[in-house]
């Protein structure tokens, strides 16, 4: 393999076990702050019970999150050294303010949370744990924004073979930024809901912690119910904006090969790329168009309306794709179970619908990646889309051995790693709420 | 202003960031290195974890934003650095992965303790070294071609003079450790501690004087800058007093006292490589602060986002350790 793909394969990795850590850091961050909330009103001992709980959890997802971002940040010199040096003007800041307004703050908050809960005041450690979600969320926004600027760059000129920035709002804010953002936060606050609500309905169903297990079940679910409704309308915006400023990528996610009036929506299929065909396809007539224009015959432009050098490949971002939203949308039903469960006052005793909670814990962390592959893998072959090609970013002093030697060390590091995480997540889940913090 | 200004800055901002990283890192990075020394028994690891644990991430951003910062200041000297550095960083990471979860991993995977406790100190170890073997070749210079890439091998790092520096380092972040074991624990970690500082500080001082010799063997050129004998005055009083604070008891002053001696070691560190970012062995191709440099509006807005930013950072850190003073027992 060249040391294009084995670095791509290499970022790839590291930045898709990354994302499993701070998307749950989202949910949980605002978990622990509903609840410090909670114990700040009212001053139950229950409410503090569970939010240390999670304080634990995060303590643990925190420490994996640390561990493997470093890498990516590394990576942008290491592996992609003519990318840095391309667009180091725009890209660098946005992780330098990252690090100064964001990163700080959560970490050293969640050390006060981790361990001063005897130390500092009642007020002093909610404020902790409001700055704590405050921060793991403006980190979200610092790295949606240059993540962004890959997608839809704005506000930078070439200028000597580089990108310079000329408009440092329009960079930041560039157009995809917001609908980007919006859809990652909620992505995370549903994983780390559904994380609680699996966890509690587990606890409901063995009737261990039951106090505990029916008030963590009750405030997650309702965060999940929420979020999976609204994640509707903001995957909606953000596949306009796709369509609009990215109108390959989209015709890649629908597989539509000819631009056509009156577009339909692809379910599902197996794509073939090299016969620009779709097998065993069930589609909606009109439903593309309509969505992303409001008008059932608008025309929406296919792969055939771009250079065959700048369309991304199909298979996997419309696989990606595809599992991302058939995972949204049951996602959905399931919040429309669980409400209708609620307004009966059936949540703590159906039992079935608790092993669905339980059951359904990796599903937003598997929807999220599914994601992120979908736009990451559907901005090919540009690694800054229309500016810098992914072949023209990558390191040329570093041979592929090299990166095949790093890339086969970080698979092993990783898989230890994530079937570390998910012992000791299971370990600190079954001590239960009470059990005493390192 | 002419961008100049901004570039020299960014070149203090950065030495400024590094600063603070080795002195906060260097003593969670130092104390994990010494554990097999300090601790002998599970409960006596517990508390050198412990004495580090509320503060270790917060420690490690200092690196990840001063990483960020020379990314988005100068991301020429960023991209020769770290490609051209390529096996080595890898190794860096591998090791920060480790030490990164160690602690988590060993609280909680009891079973296997004793390879936790090995992932921490080996994990904090190689950096400790391979941070100043690297900061060892930019100042000696390494083979850059007229592209800004490094042409030589991973093997190329391993030359002399870096091998000083990374030993230097490398005893520098053991002593801060040290002086952080005998300030904030009690009982026998911390007797062991000031026991073994003064091997430390022998230790420092020979390789500080193995360095400064090789300076003048190596690099004639920057023999003459009077910023770095001052540092290297800094120095050797810091050290004398880190000794003189042990003797006396007084462990607080010295860890002071080694935290001062970071700060002479950077001011050596820049005078010796400034402007330069990076030197070449070709003198044409030195990455300097003017030629590896971001535009001036990204200076600028960077600059403007350090006014803002560091001074709350600098305030809640102070903070938070003070809530975090007192001994572990």
């Amino acid at each position: 393999m060249d040391v294009v793909m084995l670095s791509r394969i290499q970022f790839g990795l590291a930045a898709g076990v990354h994302f499993i850590f701070p998307s749950l850091t989202l949910g949980l961050t605002l978990l622990v702050f509903l609840f410090e909330y909670k114990f700040y009103k009212t001053n139950e001992e229950l409410f503090k019970t569970i939010s240390t709980f999670f304080i634990k959890i995060l303590g643990l997802v925190f420490a994996l999150g640390v561990a493997t971002g470093i890498v990516l940040e590394f990576s942008f010199g290491t592996n992609w050294a003519e990318y840095s040096r391309m667009v180091g003007d725009i890209f660098g800041a946005p992780l330098a303010a990252e690090g100064i307004f964001a990163f700080f703050l959560e970490s050293v908050f969640l050390g006060v949370l981790l361990f001063a809960r005897n130390k500092v005041s009642k007020k002093v450690y909610l404020l902790s744990a409001f700055l704590v979600f405050f921060g793991s969320h403006l980190s979200g926004l610092w790295i949606i924004i240059a993540n962004s600027w890959m997608q839809t760059p704005a506000g930078f000129a070439i200028e000597g073979g580089r990108a310079v920035l000329t408009d440092f709002w329009a960079a930041a804010l560039n157009p995809s930024t917001l609908v980007r953002f919006i859809h990652v936060i909620i992505a995370g606050w549903i994983s780390g809901s559904l994380f609680a609500a699996g966890v509690a309905a587990w606890y409901i169903i063995k009737q261990q912690h039951t106090k505990e297990a029916q008030n963590i079940l009750k405030t997650a679910i309702i965060v999940f119910c929420i979020m999976s409704l609204v994640q509707f309308a903001s995957g909606h915006l953000h596949a306009v904006q796709v369509t609009n400023l990215q109108p390959e990528k989209m015709a890649t996610f629908e597989a539509l090969w000819q631009t056509q009036q009156g577009a339909p929506m692809s379910i599902i299929g197996i794509p073939v790329e090299s016969e620009k065909k779709t097998y065993f396809e069930i589609k909606i007539p009109k439903l593309l168009s309509l969505l992303a224009y409001f008008d059932p015959n608008a025309e929406v432009k296919g792969r055939d309306a771009f250079p065959e050098d700048e369309l991304p490949p199909v298979l996997l971002p419309y696989f990606s794709y595809h599992v991302m939203i058939g995972l949204g949308s049951l996602f959905a039903l399931m919040s429309l179970i669980a409400l209708f469960l609620l307004l009966k006052k059936k949540l703590f005793t159906a039992q079935w619908f608790l092993y669905v909670l339980m059951f359904a814990i990796p599903l937003p962390i598997i929807a999220n990646e599914f994601g992120w592959i979908a736009a990451e893998v559907g901005r090919q072959p540009w690694a800054v889309y229309k500016v810098l090609k992914t072949v023209d970013a990558v390191s040329t002093v570093v041979p592929a051995t090299h990166v095949l030697l790093s890339l086969i060390i970080f698979s092993l590091i990783y898989l230890l790693l994530v079937v570390l995480f998910i012992t000791i997540l299971v370990k600190i889940i079954k001590k239960g709420p009470q059990a005493e913090s390192y | 202003m002419d961008i100049s200004v901004y570039q020299n800055i960014w070149f203090f901002i950065i030495g400024f960031l590094l600063t603070v990283y080795s002195i906060l890192d260097g003593f969670d990075l130092g104390i994990a290195s010494l554990m097999p020394a300090l601790a002998k028994n599970e409960k006596e690891q517990k508390q050198v974890m412990d004495s580090i644990w509320p503060v270790w991430d917060g420690n490690e951003v200092w690196l990840i934003t001063g990483g960020a910062a020379l990314f988005a200041a100068f991301p020429f000297a960023y991209a020769t650095v770290f490609s051209g550095f390529y096996l080595a960083l890898m190794l860096v990471l591998f090791a920060l992965i480790f030490r990164a979860v160690s602690m988590e991993f060993w609280y909680y995977d009891e079973k296997r303790r004793k390879l936790w406790a090995w992932a921490f100190t080996i994990g904090s170890f190689l950096p400790s070294l391979l941070f100043g073997v690297a900061l060892g070749n930019i100042i000696y210079g390494i083979p850059i071609d007229l592209n800004m890439n490094f042409t030589g091998s991973f093997f190329t790092l391993l030359r002399p003079f870096p091998l000083v520096i990374g030993l230097l380092g490398l005893s520098a972040i053991l002593l801060q450790g040290c002086t952080w074991a005998a300030y904030k624990i009690e009982g026998d970690v911390a007797r062991r501690a000031k026991a073994l500082m003064n091997k430390l500080i022998i230790a420092n001082a020979f390789l500080f004087i193995l360095a400064i010799a090789l300076t003048i063997g190596f690099l004639p050129s920057i023999v003459s800058n009077l910023s770095g004998w001052l540092g290297a005055l800094v120095y050797a009083i810091s050290l004398s007093y880190v000794y003189v604070c042990n003797r006396d008891n007084r462990s607080f002053n010295a860890f002071m006292g080694s935290s001062v001696s970071f700060v002479s070691l950077w001011i050596m560190a820049g005078a010796a490589l400034y402007p330069n970012l990076v030197r070449s062995t070709i003198e044409a191709y030195n990455l300097t602060i003017f030629n590896a440099s971001s535009t001036q509006l990204t200076l600028k807005i960077m600059f403007i986002i350090a006014l803002i930013g560091m001074p709350v950072v600098l305030a809640y850190t102070i903070y938070v350790y003070k809530v975090f003073k007192g001994k572990v027992s």
